[in-house]
């Protein structure tokens, strides 16, 4: 009676052979030389003008300061519009986001349509609807609140409903138990467990605000970002390094101060 | 000995019930600040017809711009705009592995120096406007995609090289301790042990990466760097609507496509 060793364990082919890693590789390759391709990057015609770039960079390490007083009042308007344009995204986002909870809408149907629709109006970047916006209502700080308002509603409504499907069920049942109208159900169980992630995803939404409304202005929007658009078209480059510098200023205050609140909510 | 109502301090208590109310003042002044500072312009009596155009254009998309042969179409400007996207983030994610590790925290010293000047570089290269760079680069190199990547591949290494030195900071380092315990060098920990642990998240940051160079790649074209932005901001500047819907649907139906592949491929990763 033989008793065969057993045979050790093979490895597949796919895996002696890196298959998987090697695949990986040819596509990435044959993707980043057609991509190459198609945008005629060539780091030759980059250094070859490298020194029109340094000059640039030159001038804008020697911001004009006096500037400044020029751009305090658009700085504002900035902050203005990414305040009121959050506000109003948050507000509108607030009715989609009950709806696309899956805990609270049973309708699959319903439920699948308004993210659809979430879906659709996050895929479009501010600066483009900006550039819609400008051409409906005219150039000004107008069209920059209603762009800021439609991109925060497409971010602000996606993070408020995953937050609503984490709520506790518990109170919900119970207020439905003793027969509570579901406008009843939302103001007092629903509402109270999720109003400071609300805030908190407010505040974090006018963060991200502050930094887009800066740009808009490139197109018409209002805020700083008009004067952005002058002192590039100017070449008046030392202009523009104050209005980044006082951009980021302006960033990093109000990121301070919304992670300070923040972390007083949760 | 008992803790009453008397001996606890009023103002504290004070404080507690009415500091609402401070809150309140705030958000109120914070408001009356914003809506009174903004002259609203009033909207210009074109806009119900515009936005009716506009509709219209979205209705009736001009079908024949998808593909006409010459290059310029929508279907090789997206492709283009892809391929902006691509090579941009494709290089930033090389470039950015070096500043991860260079603004990476891995000890608890509180000042620490070599990741603090990190973070402020990463945070400066942030603040620079994609749009700022792409006209930078516009002088450097010509108008053209070639700007776009350049502008996209700057531009992420703020955020990538953000993500990537705090995925360094959070990671598992028992592969580390074990290489070490077993007498491995630097560069042995970190080609056998730090980068093979670290790979799939640097990876997963670069797909999610690569969906937000889609969409600023799809805008870049509106300052001349490439793209199918440029013939966008034409269409809209000679209120050609039907030209803006086709565009529009090219860019949602790309953008969704990529977001969908990138999603699946990232839970494939992790």
């Amino acid at each position: 009676m033989t008793e065969s060793t057993p045979a050790l364990p093979q490895r597949p082919w796919r895996q002696r052979y890196h298959v998987a890693a090697i695949g990986w590789t040819l596509l990435l390759a044959v993707l980043l030389v057609l991509s190459s391709l198609m945008t005629g990057a060539n780091f030759g015609t980059f250094l070859s003008n490298i020194d029109q770039f340094l000059a640039l960079l030159v001038q804008m390490s020697h911001p004009a300061w006096s500037y400044l007083h020029v751009i305090l009042q658009p700085l504002y308007e900035t902050i203005q519009m990414a305040v009121l344009g959050t506000t109003i995204g948050a507000v509108l986002a607030v009715p989609f986001a009950l709806l696309a909870a899956s805990n609270l809408v049973g309708n699959r149907l319903l439920r699948g349509l308004i993210r659809f629709f979430l879906d659709l109006v996050r895929t479009l970047p501010d600066l483009l609807l900006a550039a819609i916006f400008v051409a409906i209502f005219g150039i000004g700080s107008t069209a920059g609140v209603i762009t800021l308002a439609i991109f925060s509603f497409g971010m602000v409504s996606k993070l408020f409903y995953e937050v609503i499907e984490t709520i506790d069920m518990g109170p919900l049942e119970a207020l439905k138990s003793v027969g509570a109208t579901k406008v009843t159900i939302i103001w007092y169980a629903v509402l109270p467990q999720i109003l400071n992630q609300f805030v908190s995803y407010f505040l974090y939404t006018l963060e991200i605000n502050v930094r887009a409304s800066t740009v808009l202005g490139y197109l018409g929007a209002g805020g700083i970002g008009v004067y952005l658009q002058r002192s590039l078209g100017e070449f008046n480059y030392s202009a523009t390094a104050v209005i980044i510098l006082a951009t980021l200023v302006v960033v990093l205050v109000i990121d301070g101060i919304s992670n300070h609140l923040r972390r007083v909510l949760l | 000995m008992q803790t009453t109502l008397e001996n606890h301090p009023l103002p504290h208590l004070f404080w507690r019930r009415w500091h609402w109310l401070l809150w309140v003042v705030v958000v109120a002044g914070v408001y009356s600040w914003a809506i009174g500072g903004l002259h609203f312009t009033g909207i210009q009596e074109s806009a119900g017809s515009v936005s009716r155009s506009i509709l219209k254009g979205l209705l009736h998309p001009d079908w024949a711009y998808v593909y006409n042969g010459s290059g310029e179409d929508l279907s090789s400007l997206i492709l283009q705009t892809l391929a902006i996207a691509f090579l941009g983030t494709f290089v930033s994610a090389l470039i950015s592995v070096p500043f991860a590790f260079w603004a990476a925290r891995t000890d608890q010293h509180w000042a620490h120096l070599r990741s603090g000047s990190g973070k402020v570089v990463l945070t400066l290269i942030r603040t620079f406007p994609e749009i700022v760079l792409a006209i930078m680069f516009i002088k450097a190199v010509g108008p053209g995609s070639y700007a776009g990547v350049l502008a996209v591949s700057i531009h992420s290494i703020g955020m990538l090289g953000k993500l990537f030195s705090e995925s360094l900071e959070n990671m598992d380092r028992g592969a580390e301790e074990a290489i070490r315990s077993a007498g491995g060098n630097r560069s042995e920990i970190l080609t056998l042990a730090t980068l093979p642990t670290i790979f799939p998240e640097f990876i997963s940051y670069t797909l999610y990466r690569f969906e937000i160079a889609v969409r600023s790649a799809s805008i870049l074209g509106m300052v001349g760097a490439g793209g199918i932005g440029t013939p966008l901001i034409f269409a809209i500047q000679t209120r050609s609507w039907s030209r803006v819907g086709i565009i529009l649907l090219g860019i949602i139906v790309m953008v969704l496509a990529i977001d969908s592949l990138s999603e699946r491929l990232r839970k494939k990763l992790i």
